[in-house]
């Protein structure tokens, strides 16, 4: 009885959280006649007009390609420079050490559009602007914060009878970090990496700002579906659903890692 | 972890953190910090203006510091909505989750699935799921004969954007207290049953006592974000109808890449990242005590 | 006054069990009687932890019938039944105090107040948590914690039973003893039943009145700790009973002798040949098997340990190995020597169960 109702309970947030997604899923696969001329549960004309012209045009395809970049180069920047950094907050003291933390945590709450603006004369000035390289860095402003943070959660569940072993047996400091260390904490540089990768893939606001054709986010060239001639609604859904399948995709890699990634290693 | 030894050579470690956030960071906040106390007569001639910008701004009297008081009560009122429906929900769900078994890895998946969705995605999405001629929520609303349409209704626009940052993040507060719910070993539930306390009981005096530190990393992630709120509010609403969805960074946004009124929008950029740091402080301050008082 | 009964409870966790290996616990009956302390025995993974809880009713038995006197309460949830259980963990509310901890089964059972503050005052002083009562639960230490986990079940008067499932596993080697004299003073105060689950042989034996010793889903013996010692039923209960375990040697047995790799000696019974395909083995405890210069069957001696009060030996008769106890004041010449067995003490085990002769 009291299981029949937490099952009711989970099914209707599921629910909740497929709905707007099942419709846009939908919508992609109608023509505009049929998404404009009524509801429909399901597409009358079930049509891959969307998806081949996605497909078939070089600009989506660069944009695709874009996003990939500059989200790969963040998430491989942010954790390469994070683990040091964590192990050392971890793992010792020194001078400033909880300042710097707390200040490295606090660009993890700056709003990003306070940054849009001087993000632009900065990269504009070092000329970067409208590159994927702009829009990696700009990202490394929450992505390194937050590695920082979750890594160090996970470090916290080594022992650190490990690195004195180590140590006692002679191994240098890189090579223990590299050789022993990091396969150690594996499962949270996954997650780190999933969550760079995640904040780094869902961000708009300085990705669209940094750049402008060269280097056009996906997520932007979806504004070519806004035209004078009106709204591109199925294009709109199809770019729209594409945009989920990396993430979902790597969601399904580090599912059984996730929710302990969520509580940052630590509960 | 009171016995860390004492080494500044972890310096070292920091630095590339360091250095790569400082130019981030500080280089740009430079450049607000300079705008906010000049004016600029055009054409790149600034000249000093003291703390011109933040009396105005600060200022209810005055056009610009109308708009700031108005942007930011908004913005804050969204928070604590947001707060007060999502950390519940969140905490109800993770509690419906079950604790063992093979549905669980899709059921993760689904769950956490709006969260990896490009923000923007998920303005449009709404955006199409609340319209009244094309989308299932607007359409069934006006069906049922409840007057729905959030680029004419405030109330609308308000309900739009709440469902909205209700199904994009209240999935983080559940995986959140799922993983503080899986670390109660199962011995807990069973010497309860034996001492015969009810499900509410069980609640109070095991689940919530353990779910304490993750709920203040969910209050206080939940809290940011939804102050920063931007891009789907942007996209769904543009901040209309009138100025009813107009939030604090979408103000600025258009103040300082809109209006290129850049003295102004800095002030307000310091002002905003002020409220938002003291905030982190509170809850920072506020966790390692509890981590203190944990270990003490 | 409670008497549990089980009547052929088995269980698999699997939901329908093909074969004897998919049991978790093998089909079993027998009666506890009330006012007796009793061990449950056996390795990890044996199946004890799966009976506890068919008891307490945190598991329903896949078949049989389990019954309090003669109520069936096969089904009866947790909560009805007059079961208390410590865990191996602590299991302590953390933001209540010692006293509200104590007081909080019977607060669910809607106990007016004034009773419960006697009974919580009762049991504290009982169980020495007086001067704590006041105190967090959170901050103390394992040892008051798993006093208080004990606490919360015995403060309900109707309590009948007390299950423990490895209750000593956190505490600390110092505090362990005295925890458990602690038990015993409480089950001699109260009168309970107790069950109580561990791998511990010195806790299991020290602590009960009867010991069941359990493997791979099976009870093998039910005993009084001297007959587990004396009489082993089963080869395991041999060998993981005692230290060091049974001496177990592959033989042949015919009538009054029995004979090891073309030695022969004689038993103190006399036993049926065994039919072809049976393993046949005699069993007997290093206490009972005395080392001597010569006169007996011969053996290599490998080493000799010296214990303070006894000095044992390792040696080897042909392929086997066993333990042998070394006399006071024996002399032993180098590497070859002889052992004896105590006829009376020397067990046969025909397929692993022990074969009762006829005298």
């Amino acid at each position: 009885m009291r299981h029949a109702g937490r099952r009711i309970g989970l099914g209707l947030y599921v629910l909740a959280l497929l709905l707007p997604i099942y419709w846009l899923v939908i919508m992609s696969f109608k023509t505009n006649t049929e998404i404009t001329s009524g509801l429909t549960f399901w597409p009358r004309h079930f049509v891959f007009l969307h998806y081949h012209h996605i497909f078939n045009d070089p600009v989506w395809r660069h944009g695709f390609l874009t996003s990939v970049t500059y989200v790969a180069l963040n998430t491989v920047i942010s954790v390469t420079i994070a683990l040091p950094a964590a192990y050392a907050f971890n793992r010792y003291r020194f001078l400033g050490d909880k300042h710097v933390f707390f200040w490295l945590l606090s660009n993890l709450m700056a709003p990003p559009a306070v940054y849009a603006m001087p993000f632009f004369n900065l990269y504009y000035a070092v000329g970067l602007f409208d590159t994927v390289w702009a829009v990696a860095l700009a990202h490394c402003l929450f992505n390194v914060p937050l590695a920082v943070w979750i890594l160090e959660g996970f470090i916290a569940g080594v022992p650190r009878e490990i690195d004195e072993t180590a140590e006692i047996d002679g191994y240098s400091f890189p090579r223990f970090f590299v050789r022993i260390f990091i396969p150690l904490i594996g499962n949270g540089i996954g997650v780190a990496a999933f969550f760079c990768f995640m904040f780094s893939w869902v961000e708009q606001l300085l990705a669209t700002t940094l750049t402008a054709t060269n280097a056009q986010p996906f997520i932007a060239v979806m504004s070519r579906t806004y035209s004078a001639a009106g709204m591109d609604w199925g294009l709109l859904a199809a770019a729209g659903v594409l945009t989920m399948i990396p993430g979902a995709l790597v969601i399904w890699f580090v599912r059984n890692h996730i929710a302990k990634g969520f509580a940052l290693g630590r509960v | 972890m009171p016995d860390k030894p004492l080494n500044n050579k972890a310096w070292f470690l920091v630095l590339p953190v360091l250095g790569f956030v400082l130019f981030s960071s500080l280089v740009p906040m430079m450049t607000v910090v300079n705008y906010a106390f000049q004016d600029t007569m055009g054409q790149n001639h600034f000249f000093w203006n003291g703390i011109a910008w933040f009396r105005h701004l600060l200022d209810p009297s005055t056009d610009s510091g109308q708009r700031f008081a108005g942007a930011l009560t908004r913005t804050l009122l969204f928070s604590l909505a947001v707060l007060a429906i999502e950390i519940p929900l969140g905490i109800a769900v993770a509690l419906c989750m079950p604790r063992h078994g093979r549905a669980i890895g899709p059921l993760l998946v689904v769950i956490a699935l709006p969260m990896l969705i490009p923000w923007n995605v998920v303005g449009t999405m709404w955006q199409i799921f609340a319209r009244q001629d094309i989308g299932l929520l607007g359409a069934a609303l006006n069906g049922l004969g409840i007057p729905f349409n959030d680029t004419q209704y405030p109330v609308s626009a308000w309900s739009t954007i709440l469902m909205m940052d209700v199904w994009h993040w209240t999935s983080m507060v559940v995986l959140l207290c799922y993983a503080g719910l899986r670390a109660i070993p199962d011995a807990f539930y069973q010497a309860a049953r034996i001492d015969g306390a009810r499900r509410w009981a069980v609640f109070i005096n095991i689940e919530l006592p353990k779910l304490h530190r993750v709920l203040v990393i969910a209050v206080l992630l939940r809290f940011m974000e939804s102050f920063m709120i931007y891009t789907e509010p942007f996209v769904v609403t543009g901040g209309g109808p009138g100025e009813a969805t107009s939030f604090l960074s979408l103000d600025l946004v258009k103040t300082a890449l809109g209006q290129l009124d850049l003295g102004n929008a800095a002030a307000m950029s310091l002002v905003y990242l002020l409220i938002s740091l003291t905030v982190c402080w509170v809850f920072f301050t506020a966790m390692t005590q509890i981590d203190r008082r944990r270990e003490g | 006054m409670t008497r549990i009964t089980l009547d052929g409870v088995a269980h698999s966790y699997g939901a329908r069990p093909r074969d004897e290996r998919d049991y978790a616990l093998k089909p079993l009956s027998h009666v506890w009687r009330h006012g007796l302390a009793y061990a449950l025995l056996g390795p990890s993974g044996c199946g004890k932890t799966t009976l506890l809880n068919i008891i307490s009713g945190l598991v329903v038995p896949s078949q049989g019938r389990l019954l309090f006197d003669d109520r069936d309460v096969t089904r009866l949830s947790t909560e009805r039944r007059n079961i208390a259980q410590v865990f191996q963990f602590p299991v302590i509310y953390d933001t209540m105090t010692v006293a509200e901890n104590l007081a909080f089964p019977l607060k669910n059972r809607g106990i007016d107040k004034a009773a419960i503050g006697r009974r919580v005052a009762e049991i504290a002083e009982m169980l020495d948590l007086t001067r704590d009562l006041a105190r967090r639960a959170r901050g103390l230490s394992a040892d008051v914690k798993q006093k208080v986990s004990l606490g919360r079940g015995l403060v309900r008067a109707d309590v009948s039973a007390v299950l423990f499932d490895e209750p000593l596993t956190v505490i600390d080697p110092g505090l362990k003893w005295e925890l458990r004299s602690k038990l015993k003073a409480v089950h001699r105060a109260l009168d309970l039943l107790m069950i109580y689950v561990t791998h511990d042989q010195v806790e299991a034996l020290t602590f009960a009145d009867e010991v069941v010793v359990m493997n791979d889903g099976q009870v093998l013996q039910i005993g009084t700790p001297a007959e587990l010692f004396e009489r082993p039923a089963h080869t395991f209960v041999g060998y993981f009973i005692g230290s060091p375990g049974m001496n177990l040697l592959p033989a042949r047995v015919a009538g009054r002798e029995a004979e090891i790799d073309g030695h022969r000696f004689p038993l103190a019974a006399s036993y049926p040949t065994a039919a072809p395909g049976q393993r046949v083995q005699i069993g007997v405890r290093p206490d009972h098997t005395t080392l001597r210069a010569s006169g007996g069957l011969p053996v290599q001696v490998r080493r000799v340990e010296d214990l303070g009060r006894r000095q044992l030996a390792r040696v080897t008769l042909g392929a086997h190995e066993l333990v042998a106890t070394v006399p006071p004041g024996t002399t032993l010449a180098a590497g070859a020597a002889a052992v004896h067995f105590d006829p009376a003490r020397t067990h046969v085990y025909v397929d692993d169960r022990l074969v009762e002769g006829t005298p």
